[in-house]
């Protein structure tokens, strides 16, 4: 059903028109705790992005050449999570050699990265929508910038809004969903753009 | 087990260490199915499942979990317990299991039960804990369906599917969409905080 749409109308669908986090709250607990600075917000959505498009083509071939043929299709959620938080540690233990820069940059937010829900709802709405190999790759590749475009937005914002006077009981999380609510309203703009199911 | 600390679990989880208005935990996933009060219902019944059993296994096991794999047996465990509610769910309730669709198991990233897990389960006996994943997972749910009443009582002007307001009731749309979902939470933690603040003065 999925196989006729092309890469690129997904790609740029999952960025805009369905972004992962305004139109599927996914990955909201550290949209909602790390948005306060412009700089750590763009440390973590770098880490995502390449996190998402890594475990959903990781995750799709393990779907289709091990889970499938062997009819254990119901066993996807241990497997999804075992491989993103395997290739997280892996990341970690990689970048830790690798570069000291780009491990004070993205090191402590990896951890974080595994039990964000956006990661695995990727993973889980590939394997429902059918997307081939080079689909699921655009998918993840564009959830991540999506919600990486989001937690920047968020972060600018919440960085301007710091001084403003807000009521009491609504200062913090409060404040920070309703302008989530807005500028999911702003996103709700680009749809029709593109149709995917 | 004392009865006393039983009142305690079930006073902090419903009351003021409410997972979703103290802490902002675990809405990631939900959000999503608070249109419709019958998916919330399922749903939360699903999460207390998993909150109560997983908080009860990791009890058992946490004098011989190695601490160092501990988060990794924890969310195999949780998984587990998530796989058995997703297939229950395709069997009896075939037509909510699809329209939850991936939300079943996005249970498994929802912070409040690996925040239970790490935060009680792991200090306290198997019965408490168990009691404390009921607990906290009504204390999710009655926040959640608070929320799912009045989105589908102005989205669709219906509740549990039926008609409550009439056919001169215009639909609010923008209740059923995402983001009616982020400012009733926000209006939800407004009223809750404003209330407890004015309470401590």
């Amino acid at each position: 059903m999925s196989q006729g749409i092309a890469f690129y109308a997904i790609f740029f669908a999952a960025i805009f028109t369905n972004n992962i986090l305004l139109t599927n709250y996914l990955g909201m607990c550290s949209f909602l705790a790390v948005s306060r600075e412009v700089k750590t917000s763009t440390g973590l959505g770098m880490a995502v992005v390449f996190v998402m498009t890594v475990t959903s083509v990781l995750n799709w071939l393990a779907y289709r050449y091990i889970l499938l043929p062997l009819d254990l299709t119901y066993l996807r959620y241990i497997v999804f999570i075992v491989i993103i938080a395997a290739f997280v540690q892996l990341l970690e233990m990689i970048i830790e050699r690798v570069s000291d820069t780009l491990y004070s940059a993205l090191g402590i937010f990896l951890p974080l990265i595994t039990v964000n829900c956006a990661i695995l709802g990727v993973s889980l709405f590939m394997v429902i929508r059918k997307y081939t190999l080079l689909q699921s790759f655009f998918y993840g590749l564009g959830s991540g910038i999506g919600w990486a475009l989001a937690i920047i937005a968020m972060a600018g914002i919440r960085q301007k809004m710091a001084k403003a006077r807000i009521p009491k009981g609504l200062a913090g999380a409060g404040i920070t969903l309703i302008i989530a609510g807005i500028m999911a309203l702003a996103f709700m703009g680009f749809s029709g753009m593109i149709k995917i199911t | 087990m004392a009865l006393y600390k039983v009142k305690r679990v079930f006073g902090e989880d419903l009351g003021a260490n409410n997972p979703v208005f103290a802490q902002v935990l675990g809405i990631c996933s939900t959000l999503a199915v608070t249109n419709v009060l019958k998916n919330t219902v399922v749903m939360c019944a699903g999460l207390i499942f998993v909150t109560a059993l997983s908080n009860l296994t990791v009890s058992f096991l946490r004098n011989i979990m190695p601490g160092r794999i501990r988060m990794m047996v924890e969310t195999l465990i949780i998984a587990s317990y998530v796989i058995i509610v997703d297939i229950v769910l395709r069997a009896y309730l075939p037509d909510i299991s699809r329209q939850l669709g991936p939300y079943v198991g996005l249970i498994i990233t929802n912070c409040i039960i690996m925040g239970r897990a790490e935060a009680f389960a792991l200090k306290n006996p198997p019965g408490l804990s168990f009691l404390d994943g009921i607990a906290s997972g009504i204390g999710y749910s009655y926040v959640l369906m608070s929320i799912a009443v009045l989105r589908e009582l102005f989205g669709s002007g219906s509740i549990w599917g039926y008609k409550v307001l009439g056919a001169s009731w215009t639909n609010w749309s923008i209740m059923v969409m995402a983001p009616g979902a982020f400012f009733m939470l926000a209006i939800f933690i407004w009223i809750v905080k404003g209330s407890t603040n004015r309470g401590e003065k």
